[in-house]
């Protein structure tokens, strides 16, 4: 018996949807493919990958792509139409290619909603479960925390922190992320008050286990999915807010190719040159729909209970 | 003996079907208070910590040193950073947020000056939302799973990603610029204003006080496109939610028995299917509202509407930082207002909470 299954090696598909995984490692990596079949046939799901995938590589390959370079000024071309000389999207108000700026503006806008993306669950995460599991006053203080910073409307503090600590890229990603990581605490603070008390947890308690090793190796792996649907749902605002911030002009300074500075700056010609303003937005409207098309589909895959069936 | 246990059971007894409504009450006050008094502390921190010199905006860089001291003295820099906390705390409480650079006058007057704009807006938008987003999430939920549906997503979903800024951009240049359908930016055309006299401060409500109705439609051709896409964006949180709810609903048993009973799909769905969401959609509407109050600081700044946002950004640009706090205080405050008001109205309507 055993000499013929091992002469029949399972081809990859048929290991990834065994119904009887004989590794760890095999129910881990089964348990997501069945999630991205789930996905697969989520049509809307996929075309917010698609675009993603294609961001993705317009910003690792700007310097290929773009026809002009970014910065590059030429008054005498200043405000061409679309398809004018040579601008497929037209140029600026300082004659610069707006095509190679929006290709640029990828990397800031990807570098942003990273940096948001991973600093922001993170420090809800620390809060939420120390809240959760330690409990008693330590929850009662943090839990008043997160809901005094819930209260404050998010773009308000934003701009005000911004204005405090002062105008840029970095000072924008910290407004933002202090003043998004409040919906994660409080994720994962109800991840880990329905993890607490389970019978494994315990164990390790009886093994010796101290309060942080519990909380870092058995909590936090616990609370990640739930996490990262809420990232992927929330991308979208993140993209909102950063391009509002800059559109303000308290986001990326010029001459950087940011897209809500970019609409900001096309704002006064709006009228009589249209596509200045409005490429820009249509590329924060496609990415933004793309994160929330995805996001709508994983949440749906990886969350049934949520979505309503 | 006897009767003394006895009164005592009785005062007991009232005691503990008062108490409840006493405690709940309590309890609100002393969130509130502690959500305020955070809401303030995290205002009074961005105030420390801003680069800018609070003395020196007020004495100018040529001042001696020992105007810079007395000012310095005078401003309390010079206590504990708690005191100056209370000191900024008895400040707010007595409605003193100082002067605006800008404008020279105390903050306050002008955040009730700027703030029924403001509120005009945010109620027209959440209005236009309710009437349209309601419908649509119910049937969404109807017809699960139909074009319908489908179509209902992808406006929401469209609606949480625009950017707000742009598409005011776009809308104006289309129905202003090029159409000429709508009035421009601001509230009214520059030959209404200050026509008729401000008694809410809303000039939709206003004009109609005063009777004139050219002005009227005036205001109603400014606010339609911006309350518009506060509508859709309010629309697109409704109408997800209520689809959500009434989905919840409509597999419930008592709907089964209302159809076996022979009612009519009609009632079915849009009485005792809708009724039974009535209480948690309040508060949606609700946080929506809120989220408006928000949202407005982008429109208002497209817009030119003279309301709280614009004052804000406009404060922001030219550094003047009391304007900002006392901003950002006022919104945060009407947000923690909004929040309570409808857990309050939650309270009010469940049944089971009573």
């Amino acid at each position: 018996m055993s000499d013929i299954s091992k002469h029949q090696k399972p081809s990859l598909r048929e290991w990834l949807t065994s119904d009887a995984p004989t590794s760890r490692r095999q129910a881990k990596f089964s348990a997501w493919y069945r999630s991205w079949l789930a996905l697969r046939s989520n049509p809307m799901a996929m075309f917010g990958l698609m675009i993603l995938l294609f961001l993705l590589a317009i910003a690792a390959f700007a310097p290929i792509i773009s026809p002009h370079d970014p910065f590059a000024q030429d008054l005498a071309l200043r405000l061409s139409a679309p398809g004018e000389n040579n601008y497929i999207l037209g140029s600026d108000s300082l004659g610069r290619d707006i095509l190679s700026r929006l290709i640029y503006g990828s990397r800031i806008t990807l570098y942003i909603v990273a940096l948001v993306a991973l600093m922001a669950p993170i420090v809800g995460l620390f809060v939420g479960t120390a809240a959760g599991y330690l409990g008693g006053w330590v929850d009662v203080v943090l839990m008043r925390i997160t809901d005094i910073f819930l209260a404050f409307p998010r773009l308000v503090l934003a701009l005000a922190f911004v204005s405090a600590l002062g105008a840029g890229i970095e000072n924008a990603v910290l407004a933002i992320v202090l003043t998004a990581w409040p919906p994660y605490a409080r994720i994962a603070r109800a991840e880990t008050l329905t993890i607490r008390n389970a019978d494994y947890i315990h164990a390790i308690k009886l093994q010796g286990a101290g309060a942080l090793r519990v909380i870092t190796k058995h909590i936090w792996p616990l609370c990640i999915s739930s996490l990262v649907i809420r990232v992927t749902l929330d991308m979208a605002g993140i993209i909102l807010t950063a391009a509002g911030l800059g559109f303000l002009g308290l986001g990326a300074q010029p001459p950087s190719p940011e897209w809500g500075a970019m609409i900001s700056a096309g704002r006064q010609f709006i009228l009589d040159h249209w596509w200045v303003a409005t490429m820009p937005g249509l590329a924060i409207f496609t990415v933004s729909l793309a994160f929330n098309l995805l996001g709508d589909g994983l949440r749906d895959v990886l969350d049934p209970k949520k979505s309503g069936k | 003996m006897a009767l003394t246990t006895d009164q005592e059971q009785r005062k007991r007894r009232r005691k503990s079907s008062f108490s409840p409504w006493i405690m709940g009450f309590g309890r609100i006050a002393f969130t509130v208070a502690i959500t305020m008094i955070g809401l303030l502390f995290i205002t009074f921190i961005i105030g420390r910590v801003m680069p800018i010199d609070p003395v020196l905006s007020i004495v100018g860089e040529s001042a001696s040193k020992s105007t810079y001291d007395e000012a310095y003295r005078q401003l309390g820099l010079d206590k504990p950073v708690i005191v100056q906390f209370l000191y900024f705390l008895w400040d707010v409480v007595r409605g003193d947020f100082g002067e605006s650079l800008l404008t020279a006058r105390p903050v306050l007057d002008d955040l009730i000056r700027v703030f029924p704009a403001t509120l005009e807006l945010a109620t027209v938008g959440t209005i236009i939302g309710v009437t349209l987003g309601v419908p649509l999430g119910v049937i969404a939920a109807v017809k699960q799973g139909t074009w319908i549906d489908h179509i209902a997503r992808v406006v929401a979903l469209i609606g949480y990603s625009m950017p707000v800024f742009w598409i005011g951009l776009i809308g104006l240049l289309v129905f202003y610029g090029k159409l000429g359908w709508i009035g421009g930016p601001g509230r009214l055309d520059i030959f209404y204003v200050d026509i008729i006299p401000t008694v809410t401060g809303m000039i939709l409500i206003d004009s109609l006080l005063a009777g004139d109705t050219d002005v009227f439609w005036n205001a109603v051709s400014h606010i339609i496109l911006p309350a518009g896409l506060l509508a859709y964006y309010s629309l697109a949180y409704i109408s997800r939610m209520t689809r959500s709810f009434m989905l919840e609903q409509l597999d419930q048993e008592y709907i089964t028995t209302a159809r076996v009973k022979g009612l009519s799909e009609h009632a079915v769905v849009w009485r005792h299917a809708l009724g039974n969401v009535k209480v948690p959609l309040i508060t949606v509407i609700a946080l929506s509202y809120a989220g408006l109050l928000e949202g407005s600081v982008l429109t208002e700044t497209i817009f030119s509407w003279p309301g709280i946002g614009l004052y804000i950004t406009t404060a922001l640009l030219s550094a003047d930082m009391n304007a900002v706090l006392g901003g950002t205080v006022v919104v945060g405050l009407v947000f923690v207002c909004l929040n309570i008001f409808s857990d309050l109205l939650y309270k009010y309507f469940d049944p089971r909470s009573k």
